[in-house]
Formats: C-alpha cells, structure tokens, sequence
C-alpha cells in the first residue's frame, strides 16, 4: 500500500499536478531520502519508455492501416517480370541451384537405400568400413599366377577357385570349424578356406548372426585333416582397457601380423558386443583372430573407420560361445564341438606364439 | 512546391502519424526499396518488412526536436533500408556482404544503432505487457497510451468509483515495471 501512494505521489509530481507546498515538501523528502529520489528517477526513465512504447505502437498501427490500403490498390504487389511468369523468372535464376540441390539429393538417397540393403544394422555409419577385400581383375591375374607357379610341385588336383573376396578365419575346433565374420562369406556363393601352406579347402557355413557379424564354417572336405590340439583358448569374458594383443590376418595374399591395444570396451556406435582396438587392419584382415599376451582370444576383426586413423572394430571373443549354443540348439549333430580351454602359448616369446597360431588362420576365399 | 518544402511537411506530417504523409512517402519510395530487396536475395515479405522499420526509423528521427534532415528523404530511406537489409542478410549469413547498390547513399550506421536499442526497448516493453495479463494489460493501456482519464475508465472497466480504479492501475504499474526491469536488468 505504500509503495502505492509513493508511486501516486511520484506520479503527480512528474505530472506537474502537486501544489506548491506540496512539491515543496517532495522536493525535500527527495533530498532527504535517497530512495525516493531513487524512484523518482527510475519512474521518469520508466514512464519515457512507455510513452515511446505507446508512440511506436501506434505509429505501427497506422502503418499497417497504410499498407492494407495500399495493398488493395496493389501497390505492394511483386512487380510484374517482363515477358515471363514469376516462377519461370524463379526458375531461370535458381535453375543451377535446384540441379544441384536435386543430384545431391538424389545421389545421397541412392546411397542411403544402398548402404541400407547391404548393411542391416551397424553398418549405416558410413565411416564404418569392413574389411573383406574385394579383389578386382589384376589383383586376381596376379593371385592366380602366383598360386598356379607356387601350386605346381605340391600337385594339387582340383582346379585353381575363382576368388572374388577374401577375409581371415581361424579354427574353433581341430574338426574343421572356423569362425570368421558374417559380412566376409554373405556375398560368397562358393566358399573355400587355404591355410598358411596353401592348401584349399571347400567349407560351408553352417551358422551366421549379422547381428554381432560372425559365421561359424565346417570345412567339409575329405582332404582335411582334423587337427586333435589347438594350442589357443578361446576368452569368456570381456578384455580390459589397454590389453595389448596380436593379429594374424590375409590382407594380402600372405599372412600378415599386426600388434595392437584395446582401445575402448564397446564398438561403432556404443555397440556393447565390439571392441574398438587401435591397430593397423586393411581389407582382408575381416574375421581375423585378435590373440592376447597369454595366447587367448579375445575378438574378431570386423570393420575400421574409414574416416580416423587406426581405429578398428572387433567382435568380442564371448559372442562366439552364444553363436555356438544357438547352433547346438538349432542341430543337435553339432553338439560336439569343442573349442579349446587351455593355450599353451602362454608364457612364450611372441615369435614362438605366432609360429605355433599360424598353421590355424586361414584365408577364406570364394566367388 | 519543390522537394526540400514537400519533404519538409511530410516530415511533419510522420511526426504526428499523419496517414496521409505516411501514405505518400510510401508511394513515392516504397517501389524502390522492393526492387532492392528482390534484386538482393529478398522476398515481398522482406521488402515489406525493411520499409516498415525504415518507416520507424524516419518517424523516430522526426519526432526529436534536433533533427534536421540534410538530404532527401528518398535517400534516407534507401540508406536506411540498404543498411537494414545488409545487416539482416549477414545474420542469415547467406552471402558475404556485397549487396547490388546504384543509388546514392548517406552513412546511417548512428541511426541503425539508435534504432536497434529503441526496438530492443519496444520488444522488452511489449514483452513486459504480455506478461502482465488482464485486466492490467488494458487499464494500463488505456491510462498510458490511450491517455485516457481515470473517470472514463472506471466506467469503462465497470469499477465502482475512480479511486478504486486508481489503486488497481498503481498495483498493474507495480507489476509491470517490475518485470520490466527484471528484463531490462538481464537483457
């Protein structure tokens, strides 16, 4: 209530509507009373901002009254182009844009829908880049060239396959199962395997999760010979940060290490059941085993980023024990298989544990 | 009549929100200014709009007592609207500044700075009353800008007598100034 009749009284003095004895004792309480002339101030300020609020808002109005007449009169209209229609006019000056707006648009949904119809789920990040080499025409002229000179004193009989892709997989079981990564045998009609000696073998998937990007394969061919101790184990549970480890891998025709660390617990996009591991990988090294220091292990090579440098992803070793129960589930014949529980690489020199791994990585190849 | 006496009386005439000198400094400049707009990356909206500050502008230049105007008003308003164009065009950042410019013009970057706080204080005005809501919105309106006296409108806003009226519209003053200068404190 006083702040009210302070208000009313300030009012009236700036109005000019006190008497003189009144003014003469606001004027006195305004020298006294710091805060009322405080007030004072501020009101004048205030109500000079009103009045200028109230002047626009006016003047705006009849603004707009203005231009309403004007407009009906059609003063305010687009002026008329000469000869051609306004949209042509558009048209003849943003035509180039357009296009361009138009083949970009175009060219990223062709895109889209591709990377879309060939990579179900993570592979929608466009950075994220599989590593199955795909090999082109002189790639494999040279291939079949090398194999045919190098071929001839081990007298192999069956004829040379035509190799279109190529990625690594490695033996889960000395009975001929292999793992390796879903994306590298999807487009594959024929699928073979060669092991570090050279040998081919024709295998079948039996088992492939694109979810998590593995394909378990039998070889199912009467030249191979099962092998009764894998000298690796397979990990259970999830690596540490910084874990170092090695991989062996077919980027090229010929078996390839590389060294790396983990370098995050989960893969592109959060995804739980990767690893992102920095490491040196190129096409071909997709379904290669990722061996720590103890000759367990603990991942498959599946993909890089296109985009940094190093930065690889790998499906974690576990997700191959759920691949193998749901295909124990689905057929009971292949309740038998058995991956591997003790290494016997660990405590050797890092030359020995290559030495005695390579023998079970091999090449998948197929057309 | 020659331009200098007609410009002169238009001046006058915004002053006091003549219409019909609003209207003729509409008809005499608004063609160009859209022809501007549009030959620089604008729409008729945006013509519309650039000339309606431009307008604001003059009007505020015509209302103080000091100003005199040492060109013609058709160059003003080009400057004014060029300026105001530039600089909306840089906010949108579409093109790096170089607007297409043929007439003559007069520096106005004191009167775009002027006219800029003047609008932020509108703005935060305008926000300030929205805020207050009704009935304040309209006492107010009534008894500061309508400039209406306190025995209109207690009939008009059915209070029993004036008095009561006048305790109402200082509790609205209270509000809105409060909430203007929490405003204007932040802004």
């Amino acid at each position: 209530m006083e702040d009210i009749l302070l208000l009313e009284a300030v009012e009236r003095y700036l109005a000019g509507d006190m008497s003189f004895d009144e003014k003469a004792f606001f004027e006195d309480m305004r020298k006294k009373n710091a805060e009322v002339d405080q007030l004072v101030v501020e009101h004048t300020f205030f109500l000079q901002g009103l009045d200028k609020y109230g002047a626009i808002k006016s003047f705006k109005h009849t603004l707009h009254e203005v231009e309403a007449t004007l407009d009906e009169e059609g003063l305010l209209a687009a002026p008329k182009l000469a000869g051609k229609a306004k949209v042509v006019n558009f048209w003849d000056k943003y035509k180039r844009n357009i296009a361009v707006a138009a083949s970009i648009a175009g060219f990223i949904s062709l895109l889209t829908l591709g990377l879309m119809i060939t990579y179900t789920k993570k592979y929608g990040n466009q950075n994220y880049q599989v590593l199955v080499n795909e090999l082109n025409k002189t790639n494999i002229d040279v291939y079949n060239l090398k194999k045919n000179t190098s071929a001839l004193p081990t007298i192999i009989q069956k004829p040379e396959p035509k190799v279109d892709f190529r990625g690594t997989g490695f033996l889960i079981d000395g009975k001929g199962y292999l793992v390796t990564n879903a994306h590298v045998i999807n487009k594959m009609k024929n699928i073979y395997v060669e092991n570090a000696k050279g040998q081919y073998f024709t295998a079948s998937s039996i088992y492939i999760d694109n979810t998590v990007d593995l394909a378990i394969l039998k070889i199912n061919d009467t030249a191979f010979k099962a092998v009764t101790n894998l000298p690796y184990s397979i990990k259970k549970n999830n690596s540490d940060l910084g874990e170092q480890f090695f991989t062996l891998g077919f980027p090229r025709n010929e078996i390839v290490y590389g060294e790396g660390y983990v370098s995050a617990k989960s893969g592109s996009d959060g995804d739980t059941t990767a690893y992102q591991l920095t490491v040196s990988a190129n096409p071909g090294n997709s379904g290669g085993p990722i061996i720590n220091r103890n000759g367990e292990i603990i991942g498959v090579i599946t993909a890089k980023d296109s985009k940094a440098d190093g930065v690889v992803y790998a499906a974690k070793s576990k997700n191959i024990f759920g691949l193998l129960e749901k295909l124990k589930k689905d057929d009971a014949k292949y309740e038998l298989i058995k991956t591997p529980v003790n290494s016997n690489l660990k405590g050797l020199e890092r030359v020995q544990q290559v030495k005695k791994m390579e023998e079970f990585v091999y090449m998948v190849v197929g057309n | 009549m020659n331009t200098i006496e007609q410009d002169q009386l238009l001046l006058k005439g915004l002053a006091e929100s003549d219409k019909k000198s609003i209207e003729t400094i509409y008809r005499l400049n608004y063609t160009m200014i859209q022809t501007f707009v549009l030959n620089n990356n604008g729409s008729v909206d945006d013509a519309r709009d650039i000339f309606q500050e431009a307008m604001v502008v003059l009007y505020e230049k015509s209302k103080a007592t000091t100003f005199s105007l040492n060109c013609q008003i058709k160059t003003y308003v080009y400057s004014i609207c060029r300026r105001l164009w530039l600089k909306r065009l840089q906010q949108l950042s579409k093109f790096s500044a170089q607007v297409e410019s043929l007439e003559e013009t007069v520096p106005v970057e004191e009167e775009i700075e002027e006219h800029e706080k003047v609008n932020n204080d509108f703005i935060l005005m305008e926000h300030a009353m929205g805020k207050i809501g009704e009935p304040c919105k309209s006492l107010l309106d009534a008894y500061y800008l309508q400039k209406k006296n306190m025995q209109e409108i207690s009939s008009e806003f059915g209070y029993t007598n004036a008095d009561n009226a006048k305790t109402q519209k200082y509790k609205c003053l209270l509000r809105l100034k409060k909430i203007f200068f929490a405003q204007y404190k932040n802004a």
